[in-house]
């Protein structure tokens, strides 16, 4: 076939071939190349990182293998890590749920601070200190999933009746709720004036590992909280849901094409609505956990934007469930090995690398280069 | 090696007898990932002639177009204007060669003025406009052609055949040579048909040539001087249009013979299915495009609403389909009243819709195609209970419709955006009937399909109306009606202007009709 391209009647027709670099749109990727991209892209990530540390006079060798020694190296490492993890999970779960509807919900972190005040509230203020722990996490638990519910439902009532843009309402809600909390850790339920609340009774508590060394000498130390089985039990409850359900499949239809979806019969305005209530109240959920697990009070900058690290993780973990607690896990670690190293920045400057590389590198996965002639 | 009578006037002793073709293209071969979209396809045209470029779907024509254009790059072959090899990087490079296109969805933006168009991308502009220059120049090309367009008037103000050729207009200022048209007859009524193909041999009498795109075959037979069928990304033949008839087009093209007429019983008439009285409602842009519309349908019957696209038609089965609200009168399904009921009552009410746009409204296209057949139906699939979805039940239909409607698809699970438009209509089709509708509205159920693939759905509507289905057929190919429809109702500005059976109609009756003549 190639040797006809210029048939021999017509020396003249040859044209002078010029070598240029084409973007081409790809149709369809092949199955092994969509889940091997995010880990190649995160591994040009870290060498783009390197190329920075090493501008910066840091030897990037060194620093990664820190790091990793610190996030991952230890018993009392992974301990750290999925302290960190936890909350990521929960809150990326959250925001995958509205990006799996295509509804841009970048409230996380408000979301998970309305939770944390909820579920405080009810810890010092609603249940008596000596209620069983059962009963007083199962309440916090559920005034958190309200809390970030209802700071999701604000922006998912504008969004279905009025459609107001949600990136800017739910934004917007962030900075509502931070000042929200800082006025009761200041004002009514400060302790002493700081920017803090008294520490929760004991009841109000997520049991930590460490906490059954008695019995299970193993986990003398190990002070991560049972709030990452939630977080993993839910990321599984959410595989299912969108993997098995008639509505996970709404969602996804809502997502893919909403005009298919209208047509099919299915309720735009409901599901708008409970899309962003469900991801508010899984952010609310990751403030709870912060709280009861990991602060026991409720106090200023309680979380370090997880929130909306929580974007990112969702978004290279492609919104599977699963693959957020791996993500999670990741930039966990990214946050554990930053802090024994100077300057602090590195970990969000890792991560924003990150992110820019696999939003980048997403776009590749769609088109290729290629060398063409003419 | 077939046949390739385009590349005789190439070798040099052919040089005497043929003038150098306007363009060339020789041995293109193009490749997707998977699809041999062009395979060693040659095609030339001479100076002022009109050459149809007829194909099924997937045959290759698109590509070939958007090769000539600039759009796409071809693995190999080359391309000659004039008899110099040209390379085109962009279709801006194209119109520099005299080579522009009118692509089926039209470009233009709608607030701005003809004049505006016609200049909107041009880069020796200059700063400050001069509008009454370009305004005059615009209203010349029109008087020489045959293309009468205010240059004031703003975009959104013109009907789609204005558009059109505000579209033509816009190459001819560009200084187009060779015109490329995709489908354009689809939009216009019979009368600015004819007139549309005055115009047409007014270009090729200046000089132009045109290439038009078309599966309209009684179209190419009326106005093509030469003929080139692509089929399965091959040039199949070049022929004088001479002494040619549908069937032989037809079966070049298909590959096999095709039957214009569809065998049809006369309607065996039920009880009255559908009932919609004094409706009125808005479109999008809050004007009134139903004014009091009133129809019935009837089990066993196809009725046919035949109207220039713009009337009410889209509007008139969004409100069926409950997909858009009322403002006066009322719609019953059998005797339900579903007046403004929201599209899933429509549904279980027994309202199957084969909507207007495929890939807009009637299927979602990163999803499977198992997944778009089960788009209506998932509430009821297998055993899932009202939680869950049964993904097997899912798989299970899938196999069957594809297999019952014969869709061509690589598996169940493949993304409906991959498949051509007609295995996607074929896909929408199945989905629809597959619920045993009472009432069936098909809008534009053929558009853009090949002969075979319309003949196809054709049948499919036939047999469901033997078989007692109620079936609204909205179409502007009139042939279609006539072919199918067993009565016709004219839309006009959201009503219905007249009704009458099939056999009592005329085209020429129906296409004044449609135009808005009471007869």
């Amino acid at each position: 076939m190639s040797v006809s391209t210029t048939p021999s009647s017509e020396p003249q027709a040859e044209i002078k071939p010029r070598r240029r670099l084409r973007l081409e749109r790809v149709q369809e990727q092949p199955r092994w190349l969509r889940w091997l991209a995010p880990l190649i892209l995160v591994i040009v990530a870290l060498l783009v990182g390197a190329g920075l540390l090493s501008v910066i006079g840091a030897n990037p060798w060194v620093v990664y293998r820190r790091m990793a020694e610190l996030a991952y190296g230890s018993a009392f490492g992974w301990s750290d890590t999925t302290i960190k993890a936890t909350p990521l999970i929960l809150a990326a779960l959250g925001v995958s749920i509205a990006f799996r509807m295509r509804l841009w919900n970048i409230g996380a972190e408000g979301q998970l601070y309305l939770g944390a005040f909820m579920a405080t509230g009810v810890a010092l203020h609603v249940l008596p200190a000596d209620s069983p722990t059962w009963l007083m996490l199962t309440g916090m638990a559920l005034a958190g999933f309200l809390g970030g519910a209802i700071w999701g439902i604000i922006p998912g009532i504008l969004k279905a009746k009025l459609n107001v843009n949600e990136i800017i309402t739910t934004l917007m809600l962030n900075y509502v709720a931070i000042l929200w909390n800082n006025f009761f850790i200041y004002g009514p339920w400060s302790e002493r004036g700081f920017g803090l609340t008294p520490q929760f009774p004991r009841t109000a508590w997520f049991p930590r590992f460490t906490d059954y060394a008695d019995t299970f000498p193993i986990f003398r130390g190990i002070t991560a909280h049972l709030g990452i089985f939630v977080a993993i039990l839910l990321a599984i409850v959410l595989w299912v849901v969108w993997q098995r359900t008639r509505w996970g499949f709404e969602v996804t239809v809502v997502g893919d094409n909403p005009r298919a979806a209208r047509y099919a019969g299915i309720n735009l305005t409901r599901n708008i609505i409970l899309v962003m209530a469900l991801s508010g109240g899984l952010a609310g959920l990751a403030g709870m956990s912060e709280v009861a697990g990991v602060v026991h009070r409720l106090q200023e900058r309680f979380s370090p934007g997880y929130g909306f690290t929580a974007i990112i993780v969702a978004w290279l973990a492609k919104l599977n469930p699963l693959g957020i607690i791996l993500v999670s896990y990741l930039f966990a670690g990214l946050l554990v090995g930053a802090d024994a190293i100077q300057p602090a920045g590195i970990a969000q400057l890792l991560q924003g690398v990150i992110l820019f590389v696999v939003v980048g590198g997403e776009m590749m996965l769609h088109y290729r280069l290629r060398f063409v002639r003419g | 090696m077939q046949s390739q009578p385009t590349s005789v006037p190439a070798e040099k002793t052919a040089e005497v007898d043929e003038p150098t073709p306007a363009l060339e293209m020789r041995h293109i071969t193009k490749r997707f990932p998977g699809v041999l979209a062009n395979n060693d396809v040659s095609f030339s045209t001479r100076r002022g002639e009109v050459h149809a470029l007829l194909g099924e779907n997937g045959a290759g024509k698109s590509t070939l177009m958007n090769i000539l254009t600039g759009l796409y790059h071809p693995d190999s072959g080359s391309i000659l204007v004039n008899g110099k090899p040209v390379a085109f990087h962009s279709p801006r490079d194209a119109i520099k060669a005299g080579v522009g296109m009118v692509h089926q969805h039209f470009m233009l933006v709608s607030s701005q003025t003809v004049a505006e168009n016609v200049i909107l991308g041009l880069q020796n502009v200059n700063f400050v406009l001069d509008t009454s220059q370009i305004e005059a120049e615009v209203e010349h090309i029109g008087a020489q052609f045959g293309l009468p367009v205010d240059p004031r008037a703003k975009i959104w103000q013109l009907s789609v055949g204005e558009q059109q050729r505000v579209e033509i207009i816009k190459l001819l200022y560009r200084g187009a040579q060779i015109l490329i048209l995709d489908e354009p007859t689809a939009v216009l009524t019979p009368q600015e048909i004819e007139a549309f193909f005055v115009t047409l041999r007014e270009m090729t009498a200046a000089g132009k040539t045109i290439i038009l795109i078309s599966h309209k075959l009684d179209e190419v037979i009326a106005i093509a001087d030469r003929i080139t069928i692509l089929r399965n990304g091959e040039h199949v033949a070049t022929v004088d249009n001479q002494g040619l008839t549908k069937a032989q087009l037809a079966s070049l093209m298909v590959g096999r013979e095709v039957l214009f007429r569809i065998e049809k019983q006369p309607a065996q008439l039920g009880e009255v299915r559908l009932a919609v009285d004094n409706v009125s409602a808005l479109n999008d842009k809050g004007i009134p495009a139903l004014r009091g519309l009133s129809l019935r349908l009837r089990s066993g019957e196809i009725v046919g609403v035949a109207g220039v696209a713009g009337n009410g038609q889209r509007e008139l089965a969004e409100v069926i389909c409950g997909l858009r609200p009322t403002e006066t009168g009322s719609v019953h399904i059998s005797s339900q009243s579903v007046t403004n009921a929201p599209p899933i009552v429509m549904i279980e009410a027994g309202i199957a819709y084969v909507p207007e746009d495929r890939s807009a409204t009637g299927s979602a296209p990163n999803l499977s195609v198992a997944q778009n057949l089960a788009l209506k139906n998932y509430r009821k699939l297998g055993s899932g209970g009202r939680f869950f979805l049964s993904r097997r039940a899912m798989r299970e239909q899938a196999i069957n419709l594809i297999q019952k409607f014969n869709i061509a698809t690589p598996s169940p699970e493949t993304a409906a955006r991959l498949l051509s438009g007609g295995n996607l209509q074929k896909v929408i089709l199945a989905r629809e009937l597959a619920q045993r509708p009472l009432v069936t509205v098909a809008a534009y159920p053929t558009r853009g399909l090949d002969v075979g693939a319309t003949e196809n759905v054709r049948r499919i509507l036939i047999d469901e109306r033997n078989q007692g289905a109620a079936i609204l057929l909205i179409s502007e190919d009139l042939d279609e009606i006539f072919a199918i429809a067993d009565r016709i109702a004219v839309i006009f500005e959201g009503k219905i202007v007249g009704e009458m059976t099939s056999e009592e109609a005329t085209l020429d009756q129906i296409g004044l009709m449609m135009a808005g003549v009471q007869p």
